[in-house]
C-alpha cells in the first residue's frame, strides 16, 4: 500500500445554519482510484470545493502531498497538483479549444519560462489524447455535451496533476458515451493520476473505484470495496430507503 | 520578436505623422480638437485593459483622469513642475489609487467593483472641490510656459506629447493582450472559478490591470490643465469622461487592442464634428444613442461587426 496523497482531517463547511460538511475525514493514497457517492445536497461538491480552494473549510484541515494546503488559494493548489474538473461544464467560451488548454500550460506547467515556450503543439497533443484533435481550433460553443466534459478533463489534465477530482463528469452522457469516458479516465489512472470521481452512474462507480465513499447530509456514511458498499445497509436506506 | 515589427513600425509612423501635422497644418483648431480625440485613445485604452480584457466594468473613468489632471495641478501649483514630471506623478498617483480600489473590491465579483468605481468618483471629487491649494470649486488658473523652439505653440506640443502617450497606452495594451496576462484575463473574464483552477492567480492579475488601467487613465489627465489653461472640477470630473472610456471600446471592440483605438477615433471626431457644427449638448447624445444601437445590435463592435463579414466572405 503506497502513502497518503491527499489528508482530509476533521474538515467542517457551514453556509450560515445549515452545515454543509460535518468533521470529514478522508486519506487519498497515491495512485488509487476512489468514488464517491451520495444523495444529492450530502455534500459531495463541497468537499470537492474545499479540497481544491474554491471554498474555505471553517475548521479542520487539508494536507496534499505533506503540505499543509488548508488556506491555500485555488491556484496555489492547482500549482502543486490538484486538478478538478467542474458539474457543469465551465469551459472559457471566448477561446478556441487550444487556447483553453493553453491557460493551464502557461499558468502551471510551463510556469517559470512563460516568455518563451510555445505552448500551441503541447495543447494540440492533449486535445487529441482525448479525442478532441480534429476540433483544435474551434470555439467552444459550437461544442457537444460529451465533448464540452472531455475539454474539461483535457484542461483539467494540462496542469499535469497528481490528483485529478471529477464532479458528475459523466452526467448527461448516453450509455456509449460512459464507457468511453471511463475508458479514457482508466487510461489516466493507469499512467499513474490519483483520481477522486464523484458519480451518480452506479455502473460507472462500481467499474471505475478500488475504494468507494458514501456522504450523506455532510458526514461519511459508509466506506469500503464497490462490492461491499452496495451490500452496506446504510447505503442501501439512504438509496432506496427503509 | 515578428509580431512587434509591423507594430513599432507603425507607431513610429504615427509619431512622425503627429509631428509633420505640428509642422505643416496652420489651423489651431485642428490640434485642440485632436488632442482631445487622441486622449480618448488613452483613455478607452486604458479602460479595456480591465473592462474589456478582465471584464471589469469601471465606471469612474472619470475620477481616474481627474486625479491624473489634479495631480498635475498640485505639482504646478507646489513647484512650476515640468510637464514631464506632472506626467510621471500623474502615472504613480492614479496607478496607486487603481491598486488600492482593486484592493479594496477586486475580491468580490463583477458588480461591486462597478459600484465602487462609482463611489470612488463622488468621493474624489467631492475632496477636490474642498481643496483650496488646487483651487477648490472655483478652479484653477494655470500658465502655459512658452513653447519650444520647435513648436509654434504650446498646444502643437501637447499635440504631439499626447499621440506619444496613446501609442505607448496601446503598446502597453497589446503587450498584455498578446501575452500570457492577457490570456489570463480573458480566462477571468470567461469564468473565473475556472481560471482560478487552472493555476490563474486571479487576484494577483486583477490588481495588476487595475493598477495599469488607472496609471494610463491619470495619464491621460496629467497634460489637461495646461491644455485648457484653467481647471475646474465639474469639467475635470465630467460624465463625459466615464462614458466616453466605456463606450468607445464596446463600440470599437473590446476583444483587441484595435478597437478602443477605432471607437476613439471615430467617435471622438463626430463628436468634436458635432459640436462645431450642431451643439455640443448634442455630442453626449450621439454618444448614447450609438452605445445602445452597439449593445443590442453588435455586441462584439465594430472589430466583431468586420470580422462577422469577413468570415463569410471567406466561407463563400
Amino acid at each position: 500500500m503506497s502513502e497518503a496523497l491527499l489528508e482530509v482531517d476533521a474538515v467542517t463547511k457551514r453556509f450560515g445554519g445549515f452545515v454543509a460538511l460535518s468533521q470529514v475525514s478522508l486519506t487519498v493514497r497515491s495512485g488509487e482510484r476512489l468514488g464517491i457517492i451520495g444523495p444529492n445536497g450530502s455534500g459531495k461538491t463541497t468537499l470537492i470545493n474545499c479540497i481544491c480552494g474554491s471554498l474555505y473549510s471553517d475548521a479542520g484541515s487539508i494536507g496534499f502531498d505533506g503540505v499543509e494546503v488548508t488556506r491555500f488559494a485555488a491556484h496555489r493548489r492547482a500549482r502543486l497538483g490538484i486538478a478538478r474538473s467542474f458539474q457543469v461544464p465551465r469551459p472559457f467560451s471566448s477561446m478556441t479549444l487550444a487556447e483553453n488548454v493553453a491557460v493551464p500550460l502557461e499558468y502551471v506547467a510551463h510556469r517559470r519560462s512563460l516568455h518563451r515556450a510555445d505552448v500551441s503543439a503541447e495543447a494540440r497533443a492533449i486535445l487529441a489524447q482525448m479525442g478532441l484533435a480534429d476540433r483544435a481550433d474551434a470555439p467552444t460553443l459550437t461544442l457537444t455535451q460529451v465533448d464540452l466534459r472531455k475539454l474539461e478533463l483535457a484542461r483539467a489534465l494540462a496542469t499535469r496533476p497528481r490528483l485529478l477530482i471529477l464532479d458528475e463528469v459523466m452526467a448527461g452522457l448516453s450509455s456509449v458515451e460512459v464507457d468511453e469516458m471511463l475508458g479514457i479516465i482508466l487510461g489516466l489512472s493507469r499512467q499513474g493520476v490519483t483520481i477522486m470521481m464523484i458519480e451518480h452512474i452506479m455502473r460507472a462507480i462500481m467499474r471505475f473505484s478500488e475504494r468507494v465513499v458514501c456522504l450523506d447530509a455532510g458526514c461519511i456514511m459508509a466506506e469500503g470495496t464497490p462490492a461491499q458498499i452496495v451490500q452496506d445497509p446504510n447505503v442501501q436506506r439512504i438509496y432506496l430507503g427503509d | 520578436m515578428g509580431r512587434w515589427t509591423k507594430f513599432i513600425v507603425g507607431a513610429v509612423a504615427v509619431l512622425v505623422v503627429a509631428l509633420l501635422l505640428a509642422r505643416l497644418v496652420s489651423n489651431e483648431y485642428f490640434f485642440f480638437a485632436g488632442y482631445v480625440v487622441l486622449q480618448f485613445v488613452v483613455l478607452a485604452t486604458a479602460w479595456n485593459i480591465l473592462g474589456g480584457y478582465a471584464g471589469y466594468v469601471n465606471f469612474g473613468s472619470g475620477a481616474f483622469f481627474a486625479v491624473g489632471a489634479y495631480t498635475a495641478v498640485a505639482l504646478i501649483k507646489a513647484f512650476a513642475a515640468p510637464l514631464l514630471l506632472q506626467l510621471a506623478a500623474a502615472v504613480l498617483v492614479s496607478g496607486l489609487m487603481g491598486l488600492a480600489i482593486g484592493a479594496m473590491t477586486l475580491r468580490l465579483r463583477g458588480i461591486f467593483f462597478s459600484i465602487a468605481t462609482v463611489a470612488i468618483a463622488v468621493i474624489c471629487e467631492t475632496a477636490v472641490l474642498n481643496w483650496g491649494f488646487v483651487g477648490g470649486a472655483r478652479g484653477a488658473t494655470v500658465l502655459q510656459p512658452p513653447a519650444p523652439a520647435l513648436f509654434a505653440s504650446y498646444a502643437r506640443l501637447l499635440f504631439v506629447v499626447m499621440s506619444l502617450l496613446a501609442v505607448l497606452a496601446v503598446a502597453l495594451a497589446r503587450y498584455i493582450e498578446i501575452s500570457w496576462i492577457g490570456r489570463g484575463l480573458r480566462a477571468i473574464r470567461d469564468n473565473e472559478e475556472a481560471a482560478e483552477s487552472v493555476g490563474v492567480p486571479t487576484l494577483k492579475l486583477k490588481l495588476f490591470a487595475a493598477t495599469a488601467s488607472g496609471a494610463l487613465m491619470g495619464m491621460a489627465g496629467a497634460p489637461f490643465p495646461l491644455y485648457m489653461s484653467f481647471i475646474e472640477p465639474t469639467s475635470a470630473f465630467s460624465l463625459n469622461y466615464a462614458v466616453s472610456a466605456l463606450a468607445m471600446p464596446i463600440i470599437g471592440g473590446t476583444a483587441s487592442w484595435a478597437g478602443p483605438v477605432i471607437g476613439a477615433v471615430l467617435l471622438g471626431s463626430a463628436q468634436q464634428i458635432v459640436t462645431v457644427t450642431l451643439s455640443s449638448e448634442l455630442n453626449v447624445l450621439v454618444l448614447g444613442v450609438l452605445l445602445v444601437a452597439f449593445v443590442v445590435a453588435a455586441p462584439d463592435g465594430i472589430l466583431g461587426l468586420v470580422r462577422r463579414l469577413l468570415g463569410k466572405a471567406g466561407a463563400k
